[in-house]
């Protein structure tokens, strides 16, 4: 390893010590080299990733360290039945012919351990502190959770790390995002990331790893963590991540692919040291006081463009620069909507629970517990939609399933869904949705699809009041 | 892949920011599993406005795409490129590029070509005013010039992706120079790491 000794003596960010973990080779004037613990795959991005493999003679070097699942195309009801659209179906054969070709495991639809890839890894155990993980799909910074290393990857890229276990990389620069203090109460993870991006943007994170510090995150579980990092990517940033602790060690103990015995004691020890030196140096820090935030609610066709449920549709003239207004008016016509509205006044058409943002048994629990005895708005379409079947399973077993589909609810199969719309779970032109997806692009759930981004207590409220809603709104409404 | 050198052609305006990857390849388009027949499906639901900017005729046969900032911005589907690439770009001009937009870029061998807000802004005037004017983007020297417009500006590209591109080198070729150190690093690892057979 080319580390200097300078490098070993001084103090080092959270980051750059896993990065230094991992250099195989480097060399000025070229990126590092770093090995890759762990790669995820799915079938969207990752068939021509094979052909050129297969074009080059190549073969895959660690099929141990790969995983495969299907979720961005799986079907979520009816999944007994072959799949209806013969693309999709087609592109999940590929991923089982080029897995059983290459003898990667792989969780195919309707498995026990199938799901979003981002709820796997870490539900299986195997996102880890200290780790590399990458995965063709930008979400893979929600594994940065668990104080992982963790970043997306294009098609060529999956196709080296396939026959090389490597990456060649430029070292990204480092951000703190201190969150200080608690937050609210009713003020959730979700509403965190959007006020952090709604403060520093979408390219905000450009270039950067974030590390989220302060109380607020310290407070939050391990899963409303991947919630934070799950939206690095909405930021602009490689990758998002946590720095280990003891509410991390507990989230992975026992957990099927995690340590055990005296291995758990020697892991430990290491992942102890995976925090940033009191002196380390950051290139950019953003300290942001907890106490401010509010539950958000998106209103336009980025994920920064975000106001509290207490605020109105914004008036694009007031207060922005000209290309941000400009942007504003185009999304407020997209989204038809008209400066001046409060939020909670917005009827909304159809509800989603979903998505490897928030679909997690915490996510499920926040929705029911707001929807445990109500019924959802009269002509409100809502889905849940969990992130994987490990997930559908636990939810069953506490009965959150009775309580979602006597509210009103549909509860489906795990898989994307309506995060992306590759399924048959759309909008169709018009429709708003308050989604607890990441991305409010345009026609992103579907052509001409309106969608709000919300956490999953808000969905809940907005599902039975139907319109934008907290829990607190709720109060004495069955 | 090709060897890049010098991209020349004329150039088509995008004056938006924020063009997220949705919009440059819609999620439908993605159950494809070749690589090819992306350029179809490049902004296909903008297209289907007749004004819409690829749709003028002047602008056929353009080369360069001219846009706002942040392009690229959202998922990590290479398909972009390929859309981009399918459909006849050879680069890419804007502000700031989203990060893993340009990596798949420049693994493709399409340009990413970020220059300075007053050049991209200028540069976007010209070619909405004269959509014959000849832009041209030099790889080697990292150049973008438009001299009859009197545009002239630097772009980043590291040495290294210059290199790449200027030889039209395979990634994996090169680093398999490093397979030994990769086996020795492999050695090296702590035994604690998770493998992905499932656990028995
Ligand atoms: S749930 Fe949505 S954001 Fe997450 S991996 Fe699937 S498509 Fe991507």
């Amino acid at each position: 390893m080319a580390t200097s000794a300078k490098t070993l003596n001084s103090p080092k960010t959270l980051s750059n010590k896993v990065w230094e973990r991992h250099v195989v080779h480097a060399a000025p004037g070229e990126p590092d080299l770093l090995f890759v613990d762990l790669h995820l795959i799915h079938e969207v991005t990752s068939p021509q990733a094979f052909d050129g493999l297969r074009l080059a003679g190549r073969r895959v070097r660690r099929a141990d360290l790969t995983l495969a699942t299907a979720d961005h195309n799986v079907p979520t009801k009816g999944i007994d039945q072959p799949v209806a659209d013969p693309v999709s179906a087609k592109q999940l054969r590929t991923l089982a012919r080029n897995c059983a070709e290459f003898a990667i495991p792989l969780y195919p639809m309707g498995d026990p351990g199938q799901g979003i890839v981002h709820i796997i890894g870490p539900e299986q155990g195997l996102s880890q502190p200290g780790m590399t993980i990458v995965c063709g799909d930008s979400h893979t910074s929600t594994h940065g959770a668990l104080g992982a290393l963790a970043f997306g990857i294009g098609t060529t890229e999956i196709e080296h790390v396939l026959a090389t276990q490597t990456l060649p990389q430029v070292r990204p620069a480092t951000m703190a995002i201190t969150v200080e203090g608690e937050l609210p109460p009713g003020v959730t993870a979700k509403d965190l990331i959007l006020g952090i991006i709604a403060r520093i943007g979408t390219s905000g994170g450009a270039g950067s790893v974030i590390e989220y510090r302060g109380q607020a995150v310290r407070s939050l579980s391990v899963e409303g963590r991947m919630t934070v990092c799950n939206m690095s990517i909405e930021a602009g940033a490689r990758a998002g991540m946590v720095a280990p602790d003891d509410t991390t060690f507990a989230y992975l103990e026992g957990r099927p692919h995690a340590p055990s015995g005296p291995a758990w004691e020697q892991a430990l020890d290491d992942w102890r040291s995976l925090v940033t030196d009191d002196d380390a140096a950051f290139d950019k820090e953003v300290v942001i006081d907890a106490t401010t935030l509010a539950p958000h609610v998106s209103w336009g066709t980025n994920p920064s463009q975000v106001v509290s449920i207490d605020g109105m549709v914004p008036r694009p003239d007031n207060a922005l620069d000209p290309p941000a207004s400009e942007s504003a008016h185009r999304a407020l016509a997209y989204m038809g909507l008209t400066p001046g509205t409060p939020m909670r006044e917005i009827p909304v058409d159809t509800v989603f629970v979903g998505s490897c943002t928030n679909s997690r048994i915490e996510d499920l629990r926040a929705a029911a517990a707001v929807l445990d005895g109500r019924r959802v708005a009269a002509g409100m379409r809502a889905l849940v939609v969990p992130g994987s079947f490990r997930v559908k399973a636990q939810a069953e077993a506490e009965g959150l399933d009775r309580i979602f589909t006597a509210a009103g609810f549909e509860w489906r199969e795990p898989g994307c869904s309506m995060c992306l719309g590759m399924n048959p779970d759309i909008l169709s032109p018009g429709e708003r949705c308050a989604s607890t997806s990441n991305r409010n692009f345009e026609g992103r759930q579907g052509k001409g699809g309106r969608t709000h981004l919300v956490s999953p207590a808000v969905a809940a409220a907005t599902a039975v009041a139907g319109h934008f809603a907290s829990p607190a709104d709720l109060e004495g409404v069955a | 892949m090709e060897p890049r050198r010098i991209v020349s052609g004329t150039a088509l305006p995008l004056d938006r920011s924020d063009v997220d990857t949705d919009q440059i390849i819609p999620a439908v388009w993605l159950k494809r599993v070749e690589r090819t027949g992306f350029g179809a499906g490049l902004f296909a639901a903008w297209r289907d406005d007749p004004s819409f900017v690829l749709n003028q005729p002047q602008h056929q046969g353009a080369r360069v795409l001219v846009a706002g900032p942040n392009f690229g911005t959202g998922s990590s589907r290479e398909h972009a490129v390929w859309a981009l690439e399918d459909y006849g770009f050879e680069a890419i001009v804007s502000p700031c590029f989203a990060d893993i937009f340009r990596s798949n870029c420049t693994k493709v061998g399409l340009i990413p070509v970020e220059v300075d807000e007053d050049a991209s802004a200028r540069l976007l005037a010209a070619v909405t005013a004269d959509p014959t004017l000849v832009v041209t983007i030099d790889v080697a020297a990292r150049t973008l010039s438009a001299p009859a417009a009197g545009i002239e500006a630097a772009f980043p590209l590291d040495d290294f992706t210059r290199h790449r591109l200027l030889e039209g080198l395979d990634d994996v070729d090169l680093t398999l120079r490093h397979a030994d150190a990769i086996t020795t690093f492999e050695t090296q690892r702590p035994e604690w790491l998770p493998v992905t057979s499932p656990p028995g």
